[in-house]
Parts: C-alpha cells; sequence; structure tokens
C-alpha cells in the first residue's frame, strides 16, 4: 500500500475514482464506476438495494480490492488491502449496525481497539483519559453525558449514531463513510444526526454518505452519485438538480 | 464465558493433569515439578487445540468442547488401564518435589487460631488477578467486546480468533491447577475427577450475573456465585434436609439466574 501522511491529507482529501470493475463471479457488481468526491462537501451515494452501493463503499473503505480500474487520494494511487489500512490512511466507515455494542459502556465503546494505556508493558487502560476524553468529543457533537460508564445502550439511536461519528474523528479520520445513518431513527434523531453532518463540513471532511433516503440526501448534499444495476447513472451538483430529478433518474 | 463461548472440557482436563501428574510421577521417577510442568504444557495444547477448532470452524464451542470432554475422559481412564491396570493411583507422597508442591498448593495456614486451606488464598489471588485483568487491561476489554459483539469487534480491528484461543488455554490452565491442588491434598489421582465440575462452572458464572450469549459479567459475581453454590452445598447437610433437594435447588438457581440475565439484556441491546 501507499502511506498517506497526516499532512498530505490535510489539504485536500479528495477521492477519485477511475474506471472501477468488480465481480463477484459471474455477477458484475460494479461496472465501469467513476466519480470524485472532495473535502467539505457532503458526497451523496444514491441507489437501491443491490444497486452495488455497499459494493462501491467497500472498495473504497478497503474491504474490497476492484479488479479493475484506478483509485486515487489526493492524486497518490492507493491500494488498501485490508479496513486497517484505509483508518490509518484516514478514511473511515460508520456502518449503521455494527457501530456500537450496546452492552458496553460508553467510553469503553468510544476507545474500543484504540485502548489508551498507561503501563505499556501490562497494558493497563488508563481510565481517567478515557473518560474525560469521551465526555469533551462528545460534547463537540452537543451530547452531554455526565456518565461514561452508563451502557452505551442507554444512548438514544442518534446519539448512538453520533459516538460513532465523534469516535472516528477523534482518531484521525479525513474521509468519513456513512452507511446509512439516520435509517433506523425516528424524525427527531434522525434532525439531531442529520445537523452534526453538516456541521462536518466546517471541519473539512470528506463525507461520503450512502442514502435511500432522496429527500433528505438532496437536503444535505453537496454531490449526488447515482448508482443503479452496477453502472453509474448520475453525477450531478446541487445547484443543477432538484429532488425530484434525482428521483426520476433512480426511478426511470 | 463473557468472551461468548464455554469450555465445557475443564472437569475432563483436570481428570487428565492429575492423572498425567501422578503417572508421570510415580511410574518413571520424575520429580513431581518436572511432571507438573510437563503436564501443564500438554494440557496447554489441548486448550489450543479446543480455541483453534472453536475459532476456525465457527462451531458452538458446546460441541466442540463436548467433544473434547469425552475425549479427553475416556483417553485418560483407557490410557491409565494400559498402564496401570487401575483407575485410583496413590503413594505420591513418596516422590520426589511432593513437599515442596504440597507446601504451596494443599498447605495449611493458621491465621488468628482457625486452620485456613492454601487454595482459599489461591482463590482469592486469581480473582483478584481476574478482576483487574477483565477491567483495567486492554485485553479485557477486548473480551467484552468479542463477546458482545464479534462483528464490530473485528470492525474496531480486535484480534477475536487470538482473543478466544487465548482464553481457551486460560481454562485449561485453571484445570491443571485444580488438579494439582487436588493431587497434593488427596496424595493421588482418580480418573473421575472433575467430573460435573464444568456444569458447576457455569452455574456459578451464569448466577454471578454472566450473560449465556457473551458480553456482560464479573468476576466479582462469578466469585459469589461459587460462595453460593458451595454454601447452599454445605448449608443444606447442616439444615438436616436431604441432600438432593440440593440439586433441585441450584436448578432452580440457575433458570432463574438465566430469565434475570435475559431479561437485562433485551433491555439494553436493541439495535
Amino acid at each position: 500500500m501507499v502511506l498517506l501522511g497526516k499532512n498530505m491529507l490535510r489539504d485536500s482529501n479528495q477521492i477519485v475514482l477511475k474506471n472501477i470493475y468488480k465481480n463477484f463471479g459471474n455477477v458484475k457488481a460494479l461496472k465501469n464506476v467513476s466519480m470524485t468526491t472532495d473535502s467539505g462537501k457532503i458526497n451523496c451515494i444514491l441507489g437501491d438495494n443491490g444497486a452495488g452501493k455497499s459494493t462501491l463503499v467497500n472498495i473504497i473503505s478497503g474491504v474490497f480490492l476492484s479488479d479493475k480500474g484506478e483509485y486515487r487520494i489526493n492524486n497518490k494511487t492507493v491500494e488498501f488491502l485490508n479496513p486497517h489500512e484505509a483508518i490509518s490512511a484516514g478514511i473511515s466507515t460508520v456502518y449503521q449496525s455494527l457501530a456500537i455494542i450496546p452492552i458496553m459502556n460508553i467510553y469503553r465503546n468510544f476507545f474500543l481497539g484504540n485502548e489508551p494505556l498507561n503501563n505499556e508493558y501490562f497494558k493497563i487502560i488508563d481510565k481517567g483519559f478515557a473518560i474525560e476524553t469521551t465526555i469533551k468529543e462528545l460534547k463537540k457533537f452537543d451530547i452531554n453525558i455526565e456518565n461514561p460508564k452508563r451502557l452505551a445502550g442507554t444512548l438514544s439511536g442518534g446519539e448512538r449514531q453520533l459516538l460513532a461519528i465523534a469516535r472516528a474523528l477523534y482518531f484521525g479520520a479525513k474521509i468519513l463513510i456513512l452507511d446509512e445513518p439516520t435509517s433506523a431513527l425516528g424524525v427527531k434523531e434522525s434532525n439531531k444526526v442529520v445537523e452534526q453532518i453538516i456541521l462536518l463540513k466546517e471541519q473539512n471532511i470528506n463525507v461520503i454518505l450512502v442514502s435511500h433516503n432522496i429527500d433528505q440526501a438532496f437536503m444535505l448534499g453537496d454531490k449526488f452519485f447515482i448508482i443503479k444495476n452496477g453502472e453509474m447513472v448520475g453525477h450531478l451538483d446541487k445547484f443543477e438538480t432538484s429532488a425530484k430529478s434525482l428521483r426520476t433518474i433512480l426511478e426511470k | 464465558m463473557i468472551s461468548g463461548e464455554f469450555d465445557l472440557s475443564i472437569g475432563s482436563l483436570i481428570g487428565f493433569s492429575s492423572m498425567s501428574l501422578t503417572l508421570l510421577t510415580v511410574e518413571t521417577n520424575l520429580t513431581m515439578p518436572v511432571a507438573s510442568l510437563i503436564t501443564l504444557i500438554m494440557v496447554l495444547i489441548i486448550g489450543y487445540y479446543n480455541g483453534i477448532t472453536v475459532v476456525k470452524s465457527g462451531l458452538p464451542s458446546f460441541i466442540i468442547t463436548l467433544g473434547s470432554l469425552f475425549m479427553i475422559r475416556g483417553f485418560t481412564i483407557a490410557i491409565s488401564k494400559i498402564i496401570t491396570g487401575r483407575t485410583q493411583i496413590g503413594g505420591i507422597e513418596e516422590s520426589k518435589g511432593f513437599n515442596i508442591m504440597s507446601s504451596v498448593f494443599s498447605n495449611h495456614l493458621t491465621i488468628a487460631g482457625t486452620n485456613f486451606p492454601i487454595s482459599i488464598f489461591w482463590w482469592m489471588l486469581f480473582g483478584v488477578l481476574g478482576y483487574f485483568l477483565l477491567k483495567h487491561t486492554q485485553f479485557g476489554n477486548w473480551i467484552f467486546a468479542t463477546g458482545a459483539s464479534q462483528e464490530s469487534a473485528k470492525l474496531m480491528g480486535i484480534p477475536v480468533q487470538k482473543v478466544k484461543i487465548s482464553l481457551f488455554m486460560l481454562t485449561a490452565f485453571c484445570s491443571w491447577f485444580i488438579a494439582v491442588t487436588q493431587v497434593t491434598t488427596f496424595g493421588g489421582a482418580d480418573v473421575l475427577r472433575g467430573e460435573q465440575k464444568e456444569f458447576i462452572a457455569i452455574i456459578a458464572v451464569v448466577i454471578g450475573g454472566t450473560l449465556l450469549t457473551g458480553g456482560y459479567g464479573s468476576i466479582i459475581g462469578a466469585m459469589i456465585g461459587a460462595l453460593i453454590f458451595g454454601i447452599v452445598k454445605q448449608g443444606i447437610i447442616f439444615a438436616g434436609v436431604d441432600a438432593d433437594w440440593f440439586q433441585v435447588f441450584m436448578g432452580v438457581m440457575l433458570v432463574s439466574a438465566v430469565l434475570v440475565n435475559g431479561a437485562f439484556r433485551k433491555k439494553y441491546a436493541q439495535g
């Protein structure tokens, strides 16, 4: 893989996919897909179930390699062999169902797999630091937690999503893939998450939002990529389209 | 069990360890510390086998270790019959190194005029170590995560398979430890040692609040569970009640504990 230093990612965090193909046996999951996403923008990938959205996301996040085509970040060709390589290059994915472990407490969720240690030899977790940091980082997302020793299952659905997003950013994500972040949430919870996603633009994050809620995506998004049967059928900026025309392309 | 797996082979591993230790000492003239070290290595290999089989096959550990239980128990009985023609062996007291081993594993300490078996202190020490490992170390955090949601844990970069394998080796180590304590206490081995210990362990852990599905539980809880088990077992005799009722009581306790734990999980574990 090509290692990307943090300073290289600071500038634009641009992702370019060019002529990507991916087959699973006889199934052509992606055919000649190209897209460019920039930081400070919310880039929406729209499509029906089975259209190829997940395959595309999985290629970006390092779960799969493409069969053919080019994947570039900040004009450097990259090849991620697993999700960890992608994460260390600043690409994080927040999956809707797997993000948070409900029967584990909040601060342990926040630092899961990246536990801060105050003793390298015995690998003892620095709880004070973990708790303080969790409170501080969640506050940035307008979640006030007095006791991060509570189980994460006691948080509302929206708060859990935001916890996962806060965690990804804390650990250096510059490119954030959100997989249906509000699909399991009610209106009120959904709005909480949406408000915070919009604020991510100010932090110069390259947000890639996967959704099949067209109205919400149109409200949030700056760029729209429409996938159908593994092909990129639409490629639009916000000013040149409307929720209605996006829907027309999708349902055509 | 917090990592979401069972080890049903611990009882038969106790029998295997005690027999292996005694046979190696009595039949081959090895000193007892050496024999117990060799036994420990064999037991750890069996633990590794349990772990790797569960992890690679993806089958429930309940089934894999049930298989191990019978294999190890049968193997232990068969081998000791072939070598000695018996299933109980004594006479280890005269062998070299017995005194050292016995003073470490089965001595009695007198505190304030009362005699305490040293195993109580070992029990407390392991309790404290286990508590510390689970609650304060990175590995402990990984154990909880592995049990709660294997997929989430993997996504966060936790080596789920390594965690599970090392835990199977840890339970194997504990069986070995119990076996050494028993051999030094009774001065010999019996192939049936440790029979049903696996069930007692599960009962103690579940009464102590650990979820059968993994991801939640504590050492202190399990220790209290074990205490309840022991106190009821002894108490029912002193109370003059027929000891058969003990089993009924434990069964009821087990099912109620599982129901309570399950209700807890339902409350917090939804999506």
